[in-house]
């Protein structure tokens, strides 16, 4: 298919429908909801449902009443909106049911702006609602990327049944580019008659089914916590995803940059290198599961004397690279939040302050 | 080789429109583009203002300070931008808004009265096309057929309205070859 312009939002619309999600719920907020906008044109074309909710707290259940009839389902918000909807992530990911939740994420804490930030790492790699739970969380750092990324979402939240988060910004979500959209992936659910609640009649397994969040036997609650963190330990192994940028040189820094901000640090890495100067990047693609082992290899490498996390933030993805990088290196942090994005130039005086 | 191009003026303009069918346009010449809007809280009428990036390599930083052009479609956007712009940028000057000229002179001033064009093409709305085209004439970024085509394809939901938007492109393009003329 030829390239085409679009707004990420609207781009991530466009992969859901691809990815074969007939169920869209969602409660309109800026910086997203243009995704909305297109989905409701768009899903009756394809047989599907878009319903506004009431409220995001509403919008989280209706999530989980599709995710556990085996239904692909998606909502997106932004910012204080996953905060409402939290408590029924915690739900679905307790129930093990298969859902995609987009934020396109805003600066906080509170109401906050509407400019782009990412200051919900924590939230989204961390927990947000209550209990023993993960989201597997992606960070695309443009429109073709967050395409990608949805439509990989639907997969992944089918075969790890649970919560899959894209974790954007509020600039991925409005701003055009080039994208191409990858095959359609209107695959079945394979894992759907074990567990869903899809009704006898449409199954072939004749199994009564129950999608519940509620073990009041501790042993029943300790056997569904272990079998979380099972796929949280095999997600580690199999879903990491990251991309090194500069890193066949003699680096002398490191930086750990995700989505919107990797972009501007790319640029400040290019400039640099005009200058004789050699910087590599990783870029954690998954933000949970987190590149540990890359970003130690990378942080080690004998020509790098330090590593540096670069955030729309106060400071949050740079605690996991601590914890990665395990004392080997000195690691700093630069981080902007308010809406204002650094610009390359400011990022090239921060590097040249480490050097 | 990298160009960044900064259209401005007020909401109800047609700014974002332009700017995106000038990055359409690019991208179907084969440029990696990017079309990044400023968008905050806003009132109708408002002002509104948006960055489109040509590039013949994958674009890095989508936050652009120093712009190589600037469309400035009404007079605070020419105030509030025109020191930003890379010297040998040019600076497109709505006229027909806009009193005044910049004080610049390591840029290029392409200065069109693009309201009253339009208003003779048949409608003051058409002006965003005939800066559009007018701008992509003087600075040749992008081929002046392929960009016309983007423009019909855009209106293709509007017939009625494409011969009034054919007309304004050509209005815009013939003016700034005039200017071109009368520089050289």
């Amino acid at each position: 298919m030829a390239k085409v312009l679009m707004k990420g939002n609207e781009a991530i619309g466009e992969a859901a429908i691809r990815a074969g999600c007939k169920n869209y719920f969602a409660y309109p907020i800026t910086p997203q909801s243009e995704v909305a906008e297109y989905l409701v044109k768009r899903l009756p074309e394809e047989g599907g449902v878009f319903l506004q909710g009431e409220s995001e707290v509403a919008v989280g259940y209706m999530i989980f009443g599709a995710a556990g009839a085996g239904e692909r389902v998606m909502t997106t918000s932004s910012s204080p909106g996953i905060s409402l909807m939290s408590e029924a992530i915690s739900y679905i990911a307790a129930a093990q049911c298969p859902a995609v939740f987009v934020n396109i994420v805003r600066g906080g804490p509170g109401l906050g702006g509407i400019l782009p930030s990412q200051g919900d790492y924590f939230q989204a790699t961390k927990g947000g609602g209550h209990g023993d739970y993960h989201l597997l969380v992606m960070a695309p750092d443009g429109v073709q990327e967050a395409v990608e990324m949805t439509m990989q979402a639907f997969t992944l939240a089918e075969k790890y049944r649970g919560p899959v988060m894209i974790m954007g910004d509020g600039l991925i979500g409005q701003m055009m580019e080039p994208v191409e959209f990858p095959d359609d992936l209107k695959t079945e659910p394979t894992n759907k008659d074990d567990w869903a609640t899809s009704g006898m009649d449409f199954r072939k397994s004749k199994k009564r089914n129950l999608v519940k969040s509620l073990f009041l036997d501790p042993t029943a609650l300790n056997d569904n916590n272990l079998a979380l963190k099972a796929k949280y330990e095999q997600m580690k192994k199999e879903e990491v995803q990251f991309e090194l940028y500069n890193g066949d040189t003699d680096y002398q820094i490191l930086i750990t940059s995700y989505g919107t901000m990797s972009r501007v640090c790319r640029t400040a890495i290019d400039m640099l290198k005009e200058e004789g100067i050699e910087v590599a990047m990783l870029r954690p693609k998954t933000l949970f599961p987190f590149p540990e082992k890359a970003v130690f290899e990378a942080a080690c490498k004998d020509s790098c004397k330090a590593v540096i996390s670069i955030e729309m933030s106060m400071g949050q993805m740079v605690e996991d690279v601590e914890r990665c990088v395990k004392g080997r290196r000195p690691v700093e942090f630069y981080g902007e939040c308010g809406g204002d994005i650094p610009s390359p130039e400011k990022i090239i005086d921060i590097i040249k302050g480490l050097l | 080789m990298q160009t960044e191009i900064k259209f401005a003026g007020f909401g109800g303009q047609g700014i974002l429109l332009s700017a995106k069918l000038l990055a359409y346009a690019a991208m179907k010449q084969g440029s990696f583009v990017a079309w990044i809007p400023s968008y905050g809280p806003e009132m109708r009428g408002g002002t509104a203002y948006c960055t489109v990036v040509i590039s013949d390599r994958l674009i890095g930083s989508p936050i652009i300070k120093n712009p190589t052009h600037l469309v400035a479609m009404n007079l605070p956007s020419l105030e509030k931008f025109e020191n930003d712009v890379k010297p040998g940028g040019i600076i497109f000057i709505n006229s027909s808004l806009i009193p005044v000229t910049s004080k610049r002179t390591d840029v290029t001033q392409l200065v069109v009265p693009v309201n009253d064009i339009a208003i003779k093409a048949g409608s003051v709305r058409a002006a965003n096309i005939v800066a559009l085209s007018a701008f992509a004439a003087k600075s040749e970024l992008v081929d002046l057929d392929l960009l016309k085509a983007c423009v019909k394809e855009e209106f293709a939901a509007k017939a009625k309205i494409i011969p009034l938007n054919m007309d304004a492109f050509d209005r815009g393009v013939e003016i700034a070859r005039a200017d071109q003329a009368q520089t050289a």
